[in-house]
């Protein structure tokens, strides 16, 4: 975690009550929160916890109620700022089926650059590029009903990256995919993050958030933790609380200490396990 | 088991040809010259000249000829409907009386010069989107109806719809699917009873479609916003439409061909 770098995007105090919402109750109640240049942040929590909400406040889908969201030093609230936060912070969504625009693979990952209004020529470069990295340059002429579930989703990844926006949000994009399909879609998010894209990742998944350099818990709209992944998935009885469940090689690590009494260390790393386990031959 | 693969006849078919990298503003402008000339015949010579020039373009294009043959499947019961109607109500020499009908020779050649017409017809306008991409078809719309956006036509809202809507077909036809076999597993029935009967069952399955539908759309929608759509304003293409020589080039010898077939059959068949 990079303690000196450049806050991307900045919640103030926010507020978010629907304006639809039947019970008048707040998604989000006083949410502060900064995501930094170039890391990867994990935002947790149950089902109706907020994450939603607080991921479309990045993207000015959604204005706060009260308090305020600053992108790249631009409020949300003023619509002259809405065009360039998108271009500035991407979205990819859970449903990979709902966000799919065009009906062949490259024409669909143009359409973010081409509402951008860029040049043909530079939205060919962006599309290649984009399509390349999420593995699917292979696959620019097919239509899009012929992909699977996951190459539909590492299709509105590459849609997004194609916008060139520094920073990504990604709305429980593996919700919907099998095993091998989160995989892939978590190996090019960390290619992604090596990249230097600033990478905000909702999920209830601790098993994904691994590799993430810091997590947000939220729940009932509120955050209720905030930290390194390692200190997280210490809070044993508070995970449960929070609707969350240790991956099963966390809790297995874990309870291999407990009950060897080994000093282990906290996250069961190829290296740590290793480096704990050879010693004892 | 599949109920509902069929409706997509007429799709776009990829093929490396002529005919498929033609400007798609000249396609369109294409088919009503077309349909034009196939109104205007009348003598079987001219049929067989119309026919001989599907089966020219099918090859130029690229296509199996029975790939086009079969994008008339879905009209064939308006041809037949058409050419009977023809055959019962109109008046000339009687050649065969059925009770309180009556055929008569003109209605023969009427019904068979109809059916003869609505046929070539669609199989001509199939061209149009069997080499013409989804896309290039609403982009050629768009460009084409764009003189009429100063009076408030709503062209790139058009051309976008139309874009969507043939993006979701096939969502929304495995989506049917899926919805009838789940009322199928239930014990319903979509092939027994009566007409009614069967029209009912199809009841339950319109409705959870027509959620899913819109569901889809509003999520759809914020992804569309998310992706800095706000209309066509500004927006440019990957791929902007060109009009070349050679679109001039093949519009002119559609419009020749009409012209010299019309003409033909005027001047050289009784
Ligand atoms: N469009 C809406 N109109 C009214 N209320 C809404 C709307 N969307 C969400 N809510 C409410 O806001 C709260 C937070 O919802 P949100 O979708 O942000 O949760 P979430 O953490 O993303 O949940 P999930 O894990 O199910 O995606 C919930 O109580 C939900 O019922
Ligand atoms: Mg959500």
């Amino acid at each position: 975690m990079k303690t000196d770098a450049r806050t991307v995007c900045e919640l103030r105090d926010v507020t978010y009550v629907y304006p639809s919402g039947a019970s008048g109750r707040a998604a989000l109640s006083g949410v502060s929160l900064e995501v930094r240049e170039g890391e990867w942040l994990a935002l947790l929590g149950s089902n109706g916890s907020g994450k939603s909400t607080l991921a479309r406040h990045l993207n000015a889908l959604l204005i706060p109620t009260q308090g305020d969201c600053i992108v790249y030093g631009m409020s949300t609230r003023d619509p002259a700022n809405v065009f360039a936060v998108r271009s500035a912070v991407s979205m990819v969504f859970q449903n990979p089926e709902n966000q799919i625009v065009g009906t062949v693979v490259d024409e669909d990952a143009a359409f973010g650059p081409e509402n951008q209004g860029l040049p043909p020529a530079e939205i060919e470069s962006r599309v290649e590029r984009a399509l390349e990295a999420a593995g699917l340059l292979a696959k620019r002429a097919k239509p899009t009903y012929t992909l699977s579930g996951g190459e539909k989703q590492r299709l509105a990844v590459a849609g997004a990256l194609a916008m060139d926006a520094p920073c990504l949000v990604l709305d429980e994009p593996t919700a919907m995919l099998d095993p091998r399909g989160r995989a892939d879609l978590l190996a090019i998010m960390r290619a992604l993050h090596d990249g230097g894209k600033t990478i905000v990742h909702i999920t209830h998944r601790l098993e994904e958030i691994l590799w993430c350099d810091r997590a947000v818990v939220l729940a009932g709209g509120r955050i209720e933790w905030e930290g390194g992944v390692e200190p997280l998935l210490r809070q044993d009885g508070a995970l449960r609380k929070w609707g969350l469940d240790a991956p099963p090689l966390v809790a297995l690590w874990r309870e291999l200490g407990e009950e060897t009494g080994l000093a282990l260390p906290r996250i069961p790393t190829l290296e740590g396990m290793i480096d704990a386990l050879c010693p004892l031959q | 088991m599949k109920f509902l693969n069929n409706l997509t006849f007429g799709q776009y078919v990829p093929a490396d040809s002529p005919v498929h990298s033609l400007d798609p503003r000249c396609k369109i402008l294409a088919v009503p010259v077309v349909l034009t000339g196939i109104f205007m015949a009348g003598h079987v010579a001219a049929f067989a000249a119309w026919a001989g020039l599907l089966a020219a373009l099918a090859w130029y294009s690229r296509l199996p000829f029975r790939l086009v043959l079969n994008s008339a499947k879905p009209v064939l019961i308006l041809v037949a409907f058409t050419a009977l109607i023809h055959i019962f109500f109109t008046d000339g020499t009687p050649i065969l009386k059925l009770g309180f009908v009556t055929i008569t020779r003109e209605g023969v050649a009427a019904a068979a010069q109809m059916g003869l017409r609505l046929l070539l017809l669609v199989l001509f306008a199939s061209f149009l989107t069997l080499t013409t991409k989804p896309m290039e078809l609403s982009d050629g719309l768009e460009r084409l109806f764009s003189p009429l956006v100063r009076f408030g036509f709503p062209a790139h809202e058009l051309a976008m719809m139309m874009t969507i809507a043939l993006r979701f077909i096939p969502t929304l036809l495995t989506e049917t699917d899926r919805i009838m076999k789940a009322q199928l597993a239930r014990g319903a029935s979509f092939d027994r009873g009566s007409l009614w009967k069967r029209l009912k069952a199809f009841i339950p399955v319109l409705i959870p479609l027509f959620v899913i539908v819109f569901q889809r759309a509003e999520e759809l929608a914020t992804a569309m916003e998310a992706r800095c759509y706000r209309g066509g304003e500004g927006r440019t293409r990957m791929r902007p439409l060109r009009w070349s020589g050679r679109d001039t080039a093949a519009l002119a010898a559609t419009v020749a061909v009409v012209v010299a077939l019309a003409a033909g059959e005027r001047s050289l068949l009784p």
